[in-house]
């Protein structure tokens, strides 16, 4: 009983944030569009100010961050259940360590994508870093990496959590193993989609 | 969506409940252990299965002793889930076991009234509603003197706020007491499940309803031909099901068993109950039916992973084993093998 009320004083106040946040970034608009200095709200120059190479490891770095998240996710959630049911079922601790090695592939792929964009990366003269092929390769990497790695962050997930449920019915019936392992694998494709459709977009790259 | 975190807390112990389901007995262990002769011969019946352990070093079988030992191993398994849960499951399991404080309490006023040896009334409480005060429940004589010295302390007060009125504990305002303590603890309970949301709160929630409803019709049934008031019945009726509130109100205008019946015909789940009570051939009591589709239910929630359910259910179908086990064995040692087919089947 407690509880509820802690909850509901804690929205009241927490709820008014995004009202205030919202009203201060009116009002500074308004004075930066009535004084006439509106266009130093520039997004476009904001991003072609940043360099190249900061968008390259960018998209380098999110590409084996969040597959290797999407991993770790999915192997919680599949050992959890595998730890628990392994203690009335010793026997499914084995067969089921597949689960876990579906999980680990995903990051596998996003390593394997992090070591194709790395080899793209070569070091140039100062003024050759604003060509227009130089700020292709920082997008194009960028978002192949963004790509990859969401894929492969939501096919761990996926995986795990059709993992854990593998687990549990193979504890409760070994015939069914085969049975959850099919759909299993089907969720293990979709990194692989992503995968595809990185490379193909950081392949233009020269 | 529960999914993605409910593993990180609770995937542990809910592959230990998975576990412990697996081991309740099936079809097969019941068809023979009806065809036992004697106790001994259902000791080696349940050899093999998990009860194995436990009867093991027991020389002489009686049918107390059978229950007190499966009670033990259920209290053992589910103190196993309990040490290694967290919040908010740790506060869910002890919602679970307010139930039992709710019988323990009830046991113990009711065995002080008729003057029963403490020491005897205190090893017949179920192991699940032990608290440290118990004990002082026995030198209480009224509700006020048994709030404010014991009862204060532990989770159930805030239940006994509607029953302080009543002044002296006598067999009726015992029964009050109870059934208003377990009115207050489903509605918390209630809206305590519902606050998870997702499938927690759906397959909680219609558990919970079914209890509700089930106390309300126990309450009018046993409630005909007593002096109890029908607006005295109509305040025991808890607060959620699915009959509250307009089958709340309907059963508390009723007479007899027919408007009972008329009142449960609208839902499709419910009719069942009274269809064929009274033919002939059937053996089966109102209470079996409600058991019945108690397990029914209790079943269904093991089809939905990453949820708390599956806590509560594991509980109650095992109370149901120990039940058929003890009916079983009952059946056994007093030769009546005719009735010894009134067991529910659970797997």
């Amino acid at each position: 009983m407690g509880v509820y009320s802690s909850q509901g004083g804690g929205t009241s106040v927490s709820s008014l944030f995004p009202y205030l946040s919202i009203s201060g970034l009116g009002l500074v608009g308004l004075y930066m569009l009535l004084t006439g200095s509106g266009e130093q709200f520039n997004p476009g120059e904001f991003l072609m100010s940043i360099s190249p190479h900061m968008w390259s490891l960018l998209g380098i770095a999110l590409c084996v961050g969040l597959s290797v998240g999407g991993a770790a996710w999915g192997i919680f959630i599949t050992g959890a259940s595998l730890v628990g049911g392994g203690v009335r079922a010793p026997r499914i601790v084995t067969k089921n360590l597949i689960s876990i090695i579906f999980c680990e592939v995903v990051a596998i792929y996003g390593l394997i994508m992090a070591i194709v964009f790395t080899a793209k990366l070569n070091n140039v003269q100062n003024s050759d870093i604003t060509s227009s092929e130089m700020y292709y390769k920082g997008f194009a990497l960028f978002w192949a990496g963004l790509t990859t790695g969401m894929c492969n962050l939501v096919c761990g997930v996926s995986v795990g959590i059709t993992g854990s449920s593998a687990a549990l019915a193979d504890a409760q019936d070994g015939q069914l193993f085969v049975k959850v392992l099919v759909i299993e694998i089907f969720g293990s494709i979709v990194g692989l989609f992503g995968l595809i459709v990185g490379l193909l977009v950081s392949g233009r790259v020269a | 969506m529960e999914g993605l975190f409910y593993n990180a807390d609770d995937g542990y112990l809910e592959a230990i409940v998975r576990g412990y389901r697996s081991s309740i007995l099936n079809n097969t262990s019941y068809i023979n252990l009806t065809q036992c002769e004697t106790l001994e011969d259902v000791k080696l019946q349940l050899q093999a299965s998990d009860y194995g352990g436990i009867l093991q070093n027991e020389p002489h079988m009686s049918t107390s002793m059978l229950a007190q030992k499966c009670t033990d191993k259920l209290v053992q398994e589910f103190e196993y889930i309990r040490a290694h849960a967290v919040a908010p499951l740790q506060h869910f399991l002890d919602y679970m076991t307010y139930a039992y404080m709710i019988d323990n309490v009830i046991l113990l006023i009711t065995g002080t009234l008729h003057e029963r040896d403490t020491h005897e009334l205190l090893e017949r409480c179920h192991p699940l509603g032990v608290f440290d005060s118990m004990p002082a429940l026995c030198v209480a004589t009224n509700v006020a003197e048994l709030y404010n010295s014991v009862l204060v302390e532990t989770p159930l007060a805030p239940y006994f706020k509607d029953c302080l009125s009543a002044e002296d504990l006598d067999e009726m305002n015992i029964e009050i007491i109870r059934n208003t303590l377990y009115k207050a603890y489903l509605e918390d309970f209630y809206h305590f499940s519902q606050s998870f949301g997702g499938p927690t709160a759906e397959i909680m929630g219609e558990l919970l309803q079914f209890e509700a409803d089930r106390r309300s019709l126990n309450i009018t049934i046993n409630s005909f031909g007593t002096e109890l008031t029908k607006d005295d019945r109509a305040k025991l009726f808890p607060n959620v099901g699915r009959l509250y509130p307009e089958g709340n109100l309907k059963l508390a205008k009723s007479d007899d068993i027919d408007q009972v019946k008329a009142t449960c015909d609208v839902f499709l789940e419910y009719r069942q109950f009274f269809d064929g009570t009274s033919g002939a051939g059937t053996t089966k009591t109102l209470e079996d039916r409600f058991f019945e589709y108690e397990v029914h239910l209790n079943k269904k929630s093991f089809q939905q992973q990453f949820h708390y359910a599956i806590f509560y259910s594991f509980l109650k179908l095992k109370e149901q084993e120990i039940r058929n086990i003890v009916w079983i064995s009952e059946c056994i040692s007093q030769g009546q093998k005719e009735r010894i087919n009134n067991y529910i089947p659970i797997f």
